[in-house]
């Protein structure tokens, strides 16, 4: 086909503007096709703030809660374990919450709005394993130095009554504390905090 | 070699196929004509292995989606129901899931095989590629499959799997998420696991076979001395020490088969879950997202890679340094054609340094495989933290030390 009248040059450019246009087209062709892999709307409104009564929570005792598929629980502390958290300020990796791991309201000594009541999402900071609530004193199994907490069987990690993560274990950061808020003196909001309520 | 096929069938149904389809020419390319080394050992059986297996899943693995239902509310019934009330269906579950294992034995040993030989050297780098490149999708499949049962280990194994990429810095949750399509592992994950698992990554398995064996065609096989056949050809144009693939190979693998397929029943019919190594025990608990197992880990075939993982403490407040050495430890390999800078290719011919650090690199890989299963504690951490270090040393130092080392003379012909 190529004669002495070919014009090349624009043969190159139509080639070259027809492939780039075809490859921009393609580009948005996959924009459908990852974001179909989101979470659905349906998955969002899942995620909608549950309420936990914590009225019959007696001192000590732990209930868990689900919000957005994920456990989280809700801990009434003792006035011995609240006493003890100061003490092992030196043995955690982070001790006054400089990482963001909580909502501002809850960067605080105790981790929580009100210090009795510890609000922590149960997923190991690690590799999201959920650990377990130990809240005996230097059982058996972990040891002597133990003061009570909460220990993820998957990697070891170990952390205290207020979510901190102890130095020399495999997570990096302290538990999460999720956004919450009292809506009456029994009654937790948990997934959404004050000031955007 | 059309053209032969035509003349010396003259017509009939297969020259009617032969002038619009290149029956005759594949037959001949890839089997009747194939020359492969004539001395083929015990090593060789287990590319054709791996094909079997290939399609032992395949089959398996369409009769499952018969029955089997991917919904978080309704998978772990449906494989329990495959197992008690559909006909036959504890032997095609049992031949799948100790398929799955069979797959990694049969390709590890593959992989081996190509170590001691030189396989993946020059110019077979892109057979190789290709092999790793399956490899990868293997473990993607076999991840993905395992989540499909919806039991603990299903659901715990699967939550810190996508986790590592969470541990991405900045955008790692994002991933993560669009991995899940939900903020926990649930029903959206299940059902595109199961998209991925029996449709997407066997089509692009099967593809990457089809490359596999395309190049290794093109070249021609390597074989137990690592000499290449083609340098000495009679005056036919056939390689002196090459004999046809059909009938002499197809015959000898199928005698592979055979020993093959009685180790596998025997796992199937009386070892089903092999102790916990092919299924394990807490994956006959359905999943719940509110409770971990006591002990998380995965199935053999990824605890070497997962030892390395745990082996690496988090820094700077971030998981990442292990999941980037895990990462590490899988690209390294895509490397070993250019890392490789022996004089010789086979085993038979390299000195002592290439087997001291082949042997040192094996042995480390199978106690980190053990180390992957057990619960960490420090003593294992510190030999974890050993064995990764000989595992990357192994790559780093390759260049040096198969150039140093002292080779044997490499024969013209193949030795039987």
């Amino acid at each position: 086909m190529s004669g002495e009248d070919t014009n090349s040059g624009r043969r190159r450019f139509l080639t070259a503007a027809t492939t780039t246009i075809g490859a921009i087209g393609t580009g948005f062709l996959l924009v459908p096709f990852i974001s179909s892999m989101e979470p659905s709307a349906k998955a969002r409104a899942a995620g909608a703030p549950v309420l936990a009564d914590i009225s019959k929570l007696e001192p000590g005792q732990l209930i868990r809660v689900k919000w957005r598929g994920k456990p989280v629980w809700v801990v009434r502390r003792t006035k011995a374990m609240l006493e003890e958290l100061p003490k092992l300020d030196g043995r955690m990796v982070d001790p006054h919450s400089e990482m963001d791991q909580q909502p501002p309201y809850a960067k605080n000594e105790w981790r929580s709005i009100k210090p009795e009541y510890l609000v922590l999402i149960g997923i190991c900071t690690h590799l999201g394993c959920s650990p377990t609530y130990r809240p005996d004193i230097a059982p058996a199994d972990l040891g002597p130095n133990w003061p009570g907490g909460f220990f993820c069987p998957c990697h070891g990690s170990r952390f205290d009554m207020a979510g901190r993560v102890f130095k020399g274990v495999p997570a990096p950061l302290n538990l999460v504390v999720p956004p919450y808020h009292y809506v009456s003196n029994t009654e937790i909001l948990i997934g959404k905090g004050k000031e955007t309520a | 070699m059309a053209g032969n096929a035509t003349e010396k069938w003259q017509g009939g149904l297969l020259g009617w196929i032969d002038a619009r389809f290149p029956l005759s020419s594949l037959w001949n390319d890839h089997l009747a004509k194939y020359y492969a080394p004539k001395n083929f050992n015990f090593w060789y059986f287990f590319g054709s292995l791996a094909l079997l297996v290939l399609v032992l899943q395949i089959v398996t693995g369409i009769w499952l989606t018969m029955h089997y239902k991917p919904d978080s509310k309704l998978a772990f019934n449906s494989v329990e129901f495959i197992m008690r009330d559909v006909n036959w269906g504890w032997l095609i579950r049992y031949m799948h899931s100790t398929g799955a294992s069979a797959f990694f034995i049969v390709v590890y040993l593959h992989m081996f095989r190509g170590l001691l030989y030189g396989s993946f050297r020059k110019p077979r780098e892109l057979i190789w590629i290709f092999g790793m490149i399956i490899y990868v999708c293997l473990m993607a499949e076999a991840f993905m499959g395992y989540l499909l049962p919806w039991g603990q280990m299903s659901y715990w194994g699967a939550q810190v799997i996508i986790n590592l990429f969470g541990a991405i810095p900045g955008i790692g949750d994002s991933i993560a998420l669009w991995i899940r399509g939900d903020y926990v592992v649930a029903d959206a994950t299940l059902n595109r696991f199961f998209a991925f698992h029996a449709v997407a990554i066997p089509i692009v398995l099967l593809a990457l076979v089809v490359l596999h064996l395309l190049a290794l065609h093109e070249v021609g096989s390597n074989n137990p001395d690592g000499i290449e056949i083609k340098q000495n050809k009679g005056p036919d144009g056939i390689p002196l020490d090459g004999i046809p693939f059909h009938p002499y190979y197809t015959v000898k693998d199928i005698v592979g088969v055979i020993v093959f397929l009685i180790f596998f029943s025997i796992v199937v019919f009386f070892m089903p879950e092999m102790g916990g190594f092919f299924i394990e025990a807490n994956n006959f608990i359905p999943a719940d997202p509110l409770k971990t197992p006591q002990h998380i880990a995965p199935l053999w075939y990824f605890t070497p890679f997962y030892a390395i993982l745990r082996a690496v403490p988090s820094m700077y407040g971030s998981a990442f340094p292990g999941v980037l050495a895990m990462a590490l430890s899988i690209v390294l390999l895509f490397f070993l054609p250019w890392l490789d800078r022996g004089a010789v290719k086979s085993i038979r011919y390299r000195g002592n340094m290439y087997k001291g650090w082949l042997a040192a690199f094996v042995v480390s890989f199978v106690i980190l495989g053990w180390l992957g299963m057990e619960p960490p504690s420090t003593v294992y951490t510190l030999i974890a933290r050993i064995c990764s270090v000989i595992y990357f040393a192994f790559f780093l130092f390759m260049p040096f030390f198969t150039r140093m080392d002292k080779t044997k003379p490499v024969p013209d012909r193949v030795t039987s």
